[in-house]
């Protein structure tokens, strides 16, 4: 399958691994859409088993973007990845597969990335007003938004 | 914060915008399928142009409403009793799980995953577990696996009881909820006995189980397994034909095959919907291929048949856990394992099949003894999100009905 797909779209598939028996395509992040597209439709993955994202502060390309598919009909898991750096966006595969939308909200909500298209990307875990992302590296275990604490709770610290 | 697609603000949710005739319009195949058309979006802030000369309604359900099993908070739009649409609030037991990872060690962060699904924390614990398992590369010992199964089919049975309880109780019936937590109290009395707790059980470890079983667990299980079947009859006898019950679960909250897929739901309300899937057979984790099970599917997709989906499933663990107890292997219940867990820089996704759903653990190893990412992939998070296309044009006591047939749990949904 990635041998036919690599053929389709050469380079834009940097890299396909297997390892302890899981699959893993890292792709560049302009085929992405047009690649989980291809893998619902062609290659039977219908169902997304998740959206999440890793975060490097020390490199370039700050985040790394992950599905994992899932494929009923060959019983099949998959990851894709994709890098991007901080500020950059990817398409939303809200059109794929429906329960992308949460997924999406929360990658958006935890690290910041946003995803073009997302019909409503909104904070999701987190209250509304809130400042920072709390999954990125740089973001401390007890850091909080002092000024959200102490506006909507009325205390110093939620410490 | 993030601004929806102009196109979506001018479409306000109205009477004649939303297909009343079909509140769940069937999709016929997923590839065409406008996923779209499952999201909702209320216009809270502008009135529809019909607002004045119309019943419409924004109430909040929740997050402090005994029938949303915690702290959920739906927002309703209503017009009179009917739903023309809901958005789920949640986060408000987020208290940053997979951040406390990031900062803990493999060992160190093995009791947090049983305060996510409080009531099947057994279930998160082997998840985890054998995810990290398989980064280590090691393998528990056949004796370990087996009481990990028995204790994680116990679990299963214990949060099935609970969700019949607390689902009967939201749609009326009081007396399963005081039945069913007598007979769930037998299985924690056995987790006790084991390790101590009842809840948040922390019974495995990273390389199979802390415990040797104790003096007299076999005959305690077995004892069970014998006590229970005439009891989960008598839930039967009280709702299967239960006229009230048939009423308000039959065609109430129906999801289809194909939109079951695409909203990426799981568990026995993927199996009520008609699909055969189930993690322990697509792909079988601990000792699970040892052993004979049916996979109890449904036609519907409807309240009830996800009832019987779960009634059906309690039958099949008690089968599991028969098989099991009759032939626990002897060894040791612990694998070779480092003092200091160091796995090697690498990735990997696990999940098995939890009471409600496919719960999946994804980690991140840099080499050091802390993880560097670990992802937790909720069962629960991803069914609630179903909840808007299978409420959507029913009625006010419905949504209580769905919310329960779901069977989230707000500690896996805000994590």
């Amino acid at each position: 399958m990635v041998g036919k797909l690599k053929g389709q779209y050469g380079s834009g598939i940097r890299e396909a691994n297997s390892y302890l028996d899981q699959n893993c395509m890292v792709v560049e992040p302009s085929i992405v859409s047009e690649l989980l597209q291809i893998l619902r439709d062609r290659e039977q993955f219908d169902y997304c088993v998740d959206i999440t994202a890793v975060h490097y502060p020390e490199r370039e390309k700050q985040f790394d973007l992950i599905w994992i598919l899932y494929s009923f009909a060959r019983n099949e898991r998959i990851r894709v990845k994709t890098m991007i750096a901080d500020g950059e966006s990817v398409p939303s595969a809200v059109p794929v597969w429906a329960t992308a939308n949460w997924l999406e909200r929360e990658v958006f909500d935890m690290f910041g990335i946003r995803f073009d298209g997302h019909p409503d990307l909104k904070r999701i875990l987190l209250p509304d007003g809130w400042k920072g992302h709390p999954l990125r590296k740089d973001y401390g275990i007890i850091q909080q938004d002092q000024e959200w604490v102490k506006a909507n709770l009325g205390i110093e610290s939620g410490q | 914060m993030g601004e929806g697609q102009p196109g979506d603000r001018e479409r306000p949710i109205n009477m004649t915008d939303r297909t009343m005739t079909d509140p769940n319009p069937k999709a016929t195949d997923p590839k065409t399928a406008d996923s779209t058309r499952f999201l909702s979006h209320l216009d809270l802030d502008q009135p529809d142009k019909t607002f004045l000369d119309s019943n419409e309604l924004v109430i909040n359900m929740g997050p402090q409403h005994p029938a949303t099993h915690g702290v959920l908070r739906v927002i309703l739009k209503l017009d009179g009793e009917q739903v023309l649409g809901t958005e789920c609030v949640i986060g408000y037991l987020h208290r940053g799980v997979e951040k406390i990872a990031e900062n803990r060690t493999y060992t160190m962060f093995n009791p947090y995953v049983d305060r996510m699904d409080y009531v099947a924390a057994v279930s998160n614990g082997l998840g985890y577990c054998e995810a990290v398992e398989k980064l280590l590369n090691i393998e528990a010992p056949p004796r370990a696996k087996y009481i990990r199964v028995i204790l994680t089919e116990l679990n299963r049975l214990a949060s099935h009881q609970l969700w019949l309880g607390t689902h009967a109780l939201d749609i009326g019936a009081m007396t399963p909820l005081f039945y069913t937590f007598r007979d769930r109290e037998e299985i924690l009395k056995i987790f006790e006995k084991y390790c101590g707790a009842r809840l948040t059980t922390h019974a495995f470890r990273i390389g199979g189980c802390q415990y040797e079983t104790y003096e007299g667990f076999e005959r305690d299980v077995i004892k069970f397994l014998d006590f229970v079947p005439p009891k989960i009859d008598e839930y039967e006898e009280l709702l299967t034909t239960n006229r009230i019950w048939l009423e308000r679960t039959k065609g109430v909250g129906v999801i289809s095959k194909a939109d079951a897929i695409a909203l990426g739901v799981t568990g026995p309300v993927l199996r009520a919907s008609g699909v055969k899937w189930d993690l322990r057979k697509a792909q079988p984790y601990a000792a699970y291929s040892d052993f004979d099970f049916e996979i109890p599917i449904g036609a519907n997709g409807d309240t009830y048949d996800r009832y019987t989906v779960r009634m059906e499933e309690m039958r099949q663990s008690l089968r599991i856990i028969r098989q099991a107890v009759g032939k626990i292997p002897e060894g040791p219940i612990m694998a070779k394992v480092p003092k200091v867990m160091k796995p090697p820089v690498g990735e990997v996704y696990h999940s098995i099949e939890a009471p409600k759903g496919e719960l999946g653990y994804f980690i991140v190893s840099d080499g050091s003894t802390q993880p560097y990412r670990v992802r937790v992939r909720p069962p629960s998070f991803v069914n609630l999100q179903a909840l808007e296309i299978m409420v959507r044009g029913a009625l006010v006591a419905d949504v209580i009905a769905v919310i329960g047939t779901l069977d989230i749990v707000l500690g896996e949904v805000d994590r």
